[in-house]
Formats: C-alpha cells, sequence, structure tokens
C-alpha cells in the first residue's frame, strides 16, 4: 500500500529526515514511536506532500513524493492531524461535509456512521466545533478524514492529552476502520496501545529508523525501549 | 434632526462603500497573510473600466463586466505573480503588491492622463430621491446603498451556505488542513483573490462617479481602507463591517461639525484668541481635523487593543 524509501524531509535548513524507510501493507495497522522531536509527525506530513521532501514514496505502487497535498488526498491518503485542528467556526456537521471529497456520501462511512459509532458527535451536530471538549475534537478530526474514504489513514497521536474512556473509544474506532480494509500508520506515544492494535511498529530516532518488528518483538527488546522510548 | 438625518445616510453609504473595498483585503489577509497594498488600485482600476464601458455600451453592461474585469486582473495577478513570490516570504509578497500598486497608477496615467476622468452618474439615476426637511437625497446615494447591501447579502449567503464558502471559512484558519482533506486550496486562493478584487473594483465602479476617477483615488481610498481593516482586526470581515460603518459615519459627520476644544471651555466664560498659547489648537475645529481622525482612532486601537475590534490574529 505504502512505501517509503529513503526520506529526507527539510524544514527551512535544518535537516530534519535522514533517510527514513518505512512501508504499510493492505489493511495492515502500523505504528511509529518514538520521543517527541525525532521525526514521526515530519515523516507523515512528508508523506502527506505538508513539508519538502525528498527521496521516494509510493502509494498503490505509483510515485507520489513532491505532489500537493490536495492530489495526495484524492489518491486516496488520509491524514489527520495532532493538534485537533477542527474548524472552529463551523458546525460538526460542516466539518464532517468538508472531510467529503465530493458533495455525496460515498465509499466505506456515511455521516450516519460516524454518529453511530460518536453518538456525542450527533448531539452536538448543529454546535460550532470550536466549543467541543479535546475528547470530542478528536473525534471529529478522525471522523472528518474518513469521511473522505481514505485507503490508508495517517493518524498524529491521537490519543495525547486525553481520558482513558475516549481513549478505549478510539482504540475500538481504530480496530473498526481496520475491520473496514483501511490501513493505519499510527503515530503514537502510549506504548500499550500501539503494542496492542499495531501488527508492526517502527521506532524513530535522530530522524531515522532504529527498530523495525511485531508488537512481541519489540516487547522482548528491551534495549532498544531503554534507549529510544523510555523517558 | 435634519443634519442627523443626511449625514447618517451619507455616513452609512460611505461606510457601506468602504466595506466592500476591505472585505476583500480582509479575506485574502486572513487566509494567505498577505497584506494587498494593491487592494485600492484594484478599486481604482473598476473605476476606470467603469467609465470606459460605459462610454461605450452604457452604464449598466459596466455595472457588470468592470468588476469581472478586474477579477480576471486580480486572479491573474494571484496565479503568476504572488505564488511565485510566496516561496521567498511575507516580505517578499508584501514589496510584490507594493510594487504592483505603482505599476496600476503609471498605467492609469499612461492610458488616462493625469487629470481626473469624466465619469459621471448616469443619466437613469440622476435626480433627487426624496427630500428630508428641505434637502435632497440624490437616487444615486440611495442605488449606491441598494448595491452595497446586495453585496453585503450576497458575501453572507456564498460564505455561509455554500460548500466552497465553508472551505473558505475553514481554510481562513487551517489552509494546510483543508488541503490534507483534499481540497485545492490554491485555487482557492485564487478564486478567494478574484473575488476581493471583483468587490473593490464595484466599489469603484459605483463610487468613481460619486466622487473622482483619477489616479490619485487609490492612494486617497488605500489609506482609509487600511485603517479599516486595521480597527476592525485583521482577518475579521464582522470587524471591518463595524469599522466600515464606524469610519464612514465618523467622517461624515465630522466634516460638517464646527466644534473645537476652545468651544467646551465658552458655557465657563474662557475663550481662547487666535493669538494665545496654543490658540490655533483650541480653536482648531473638528471640521478641519477631520481628515486626522480615521488615523488618530487607527492609533489609538493600536495603542489599547493591538487585535483591533474583533481581530483574531496578533500580527
Amino acid at each position: 500500500m505504502l512505501e517509503v524509501r529513503d526520506l529526507h524531509a527539510f524544514y527551512g535548513k535544518s535537516h530534519i529526515l535522514h533517510g527514513v524507510n518505512l512501508t504499510v501493507g493492505d489493511g495492515e495497522c502500523v505504528s511509529l514511536l518514538g520521543r517527541n522531536g525525532v521525526g514521526r509527525s515530519t515523516t507523515i506530513k512528508a508523506v502527506m506532500g505538508m513539508v519538502d521532501a525528498q527521496g521516494s514514496v509510493k502509494f498503490k505502487g505509483e510515485e507520489i513524493c513532491g505532489l500537493k497535498a490536495y492530489r495526495i488526498a484524492h489518491k486516496g491518503l488520509g491524514y489527520v492531524p495532532e493538534n485537533r485542528d477542527i474548524f472552529p467556526t463551523l458546525t460538526v456537521r460542516q466539518n464532517l461535509a468538508l472531510g467529503m471529497k465530493g458533495t455525496k456520501e460515498s465509499g466505506r462511512w456515511s455521516m450516519d456512521d460516524m454518529f453511530r459509532l460518536f453518538p456525542r458527535l450527533q448531539e452536538r451536530e448543529h454546535t460550532q466545533a470550536g466549543v467541543l471538549s479535546g475528547g470530542e475534537q478528536q473525534m471529529l478530526t478522525l471522523c472528518r478524514t474518513l469521511m473522505g474514504d481514505p485507503d490508508l489513514v495517517m493518524i498524529d497521536e491521537p490519543t495525547e492529552g486525553l481520558a482513558p474512556k475516549i481513549v478505549e473509544l478510539l482504540r475500538e474506532l481504530f480496530v473498526e476502520i481496520t475491520r473496514r480494509g483501511v490501513s493505519i500508520l499510527l503515530v503514537e506515544q502510549k506504548l500499550a496501545i500501539a503494542l496492542e492494535i499495531s501488527q508492526r511498529l517502527y521506532v524513530m530516532g535522530h530522524g531515522q529508523i532504529v527498530f523495525e518488528g511485531t508488537p512481541a518483538e519489540l516487547r522482548a527488546n528491551a534495549a532498544i525501549r531503554k534507549e529510544w522510548l523510555e523517558v | 434632526m435634519e443634519f442627523f438625518l443626511i449625514s447618517l445616510l451619507n455616513g452609512v453609504t460611505y461606510g457601506l462603500l468602504l466595506f466592500m473595498l476591505s472585505s476583500g483585503l480582509t479575506l485574502i489577509f486572513s487566509m494567505m497573510g498577505v497584506l494587498n497594498f494593491a487592494h485600492a488600485s484594484f478599486y481604482m482600476l473598476g473605476a476606470y473600466f467603469a467609465f470606459q464601458i460605459s462610454g461605450h455600451i452604457g452604464f449598466w453592461p459596466a455595472l457588470v463586466l468592470a468588476p469581472l474585469g478586474v477579477a480576471v486582473i486580480g486572479m491573474a495577478v494571484e496565479r503568476y505573480g504572488l505564488r511565485t513570490v510566496h516561496k521567498h516570504g511575507h516580505v517578499a509578497e508584501l514589496l510584490f503588491t507594493f510594487g504592483l500598486a505603482y505599476l496600476i497608477e503609471e498605467a492609469v496615467h499612461l492610458i488616462w492622463g493625469r487629470a481626473p476622468v469624466n465619469y459621471g452618474v448616469p443619466k437613469d439615476l440622476d435626480g433627487t430621491l426624496f427630500m428630508i426637511y428641505g434637502t435632497a437625497f440624490p437616487i444615486y446615494r440611495g442605488f449606491m446603498m441598494l448595491v452595497s447591501v446586495l453585496m453585503l447579502v450576497a458575501l453572507y449567503v456564498v460564505l455561509t451556505r455554500t460548500r466552497i464558502g465553508l472551505v473558505i471559512q475553514a481554510a481562513l484558519t487551517h489552509p494546510e488542513t483543508v488541503e490534507a482533506l483534499g481540497h485545492n486550496v490554491p485555487r482557492v486562493f485564487m478564486l478567494v483573490f478574484g473575488g476581493g478584487a471583483a468587490l473593490a473594483g464595484l466599489a469603484g465602479v459605483i463610487g468613481g462617479n460619486a466622487f473622482v476617477t483619477s489616479p490619485g483615488m487609490a492612494l486617497h481610498v488605500g489609506a482609509i481602507v487600511f485603517v479599516v481593516v486595521v480597527i476592525g482586526g485583521m482577518g475579521s470581515l464582522a470587524g471591518a463591517f463595524i469599522a466600515s460603518l464606524l469610519i464612514g459615519l465618523l467622517q461624515t459627520f465630522s466634516v460638517a461639525l464646527d466644534w473645537s476644544l476652545g468651544g467646551l471651555f465658552k458655557p465657563m466664560g474662557i475663550s481662547f484668541a487666535a493669538d494665545s498659547f496654543l490658540g490655533e489648537l483650541w480653536n482648531l475645529t473638528l471640521a478641519s481635523a477631520a481628515p486626522v481622525l480615521p488615523y488618530l482612532l487607527m492609533v489609538l486601537v493600536l495603542l489599547f487593543r493591538p487585535r483591533g475590534l474583533l481581530g483574531t490574529r496578533d500580527t
């Protein structure tokens, strides 16, 4: 589905990614772990065409590195920003509508699906999104991207700062996403969730991938966890 | 009472015209972060285009065609100018629009000359709409009001009821996120720039003949429009609307009032002779200070509320 080879990215003059390699298979859930500032967010932004990048990004076999973000979105890649970038002046329903690529609901997800998964969003359907709680905003950003029917969705730090109850809701949504045949590339801080829902994990350090393996392999590798993950 | 009503009507008309100019400027600023120095030049182009077109096929076609022409120029400026310059940062963009304003002014000099052109109110709209206490209110003022209000309604409907309007609203605060959802944000930028230019052009069509159509009109009105945007708050349409009416009323009322600082003390039996200490200041009338008042208000707003009335950013 997604194949990233030797990806370099720059913010101005600073070199953030030093040749990142990773793959995500069809229907697979893959997590990208690491401490803050090692380039996890930059990696998925670079894949999405939101920062200047060099290297190769193949999506469904097609080279997309260098394309504009909106073109990449139309190829079937979805991106959920970490800072819960809801559109504050629009209502919940309008936010969801802007997630759709056209004016008709099509593909795997409908607005009713979202409301069934998160009844809270339906209750606040006509509320301005800016007044939602942090957890509700996170649900909304996720649902908004899903409305565009991506084949692979990249999610940046979805559980950060959320109450355990909401984290559990999100975990159920991730399971539902893969059940509908959508791949996930998850940037996550909470090791427990990543280990539980992912088939494979990558650990990043200093702009490179320093570990690749299954949850069992990461559990067994205390040295990697100690050097790159634990604070 | 008579003075009040007439000034109110004139002030509101002028304010609505200012809003037509500042709405585009503030939309462009909040989306692209570009303070477009050439915005008032689009206003001037609207007036000159209308003068030229109405000379051939009349005022009514000009009312539609001139703003469209300005819109096309605006879109071309965004697509082939700003978008290229954008890579080099906001200062380069600012300088670009600054240079563009001069270019347009020189082009106007070359084509239509330095003197004001004879762009008058059309015959159909010449005359008196009604009388208030013996003072005539011209039909054309009423027409300007009507066009401005229609524009206001149209802008509101487009921004809140259409999909492109929702995309614009979302892109005002989160352009990157909107683009990542699959919306062609560069094209939206171009359309907004063209739309803003068209509104400025429309203001030129109906303002050019009410006031004067001359190469200096862009500079004259441009400064006031910046004042409106700063007072209203960068990037706030509602703020621009309030500030436009405020400035419109302020300017209209102040030119007609001969109040002075010295006058405040008259009832107390104190008067200031023109040759006394600071005599000029005490006897300065509000009317003669009128042109400065908007700028004074801007300085006060910047000092005490730098974000403007309803602004969201601190730039």
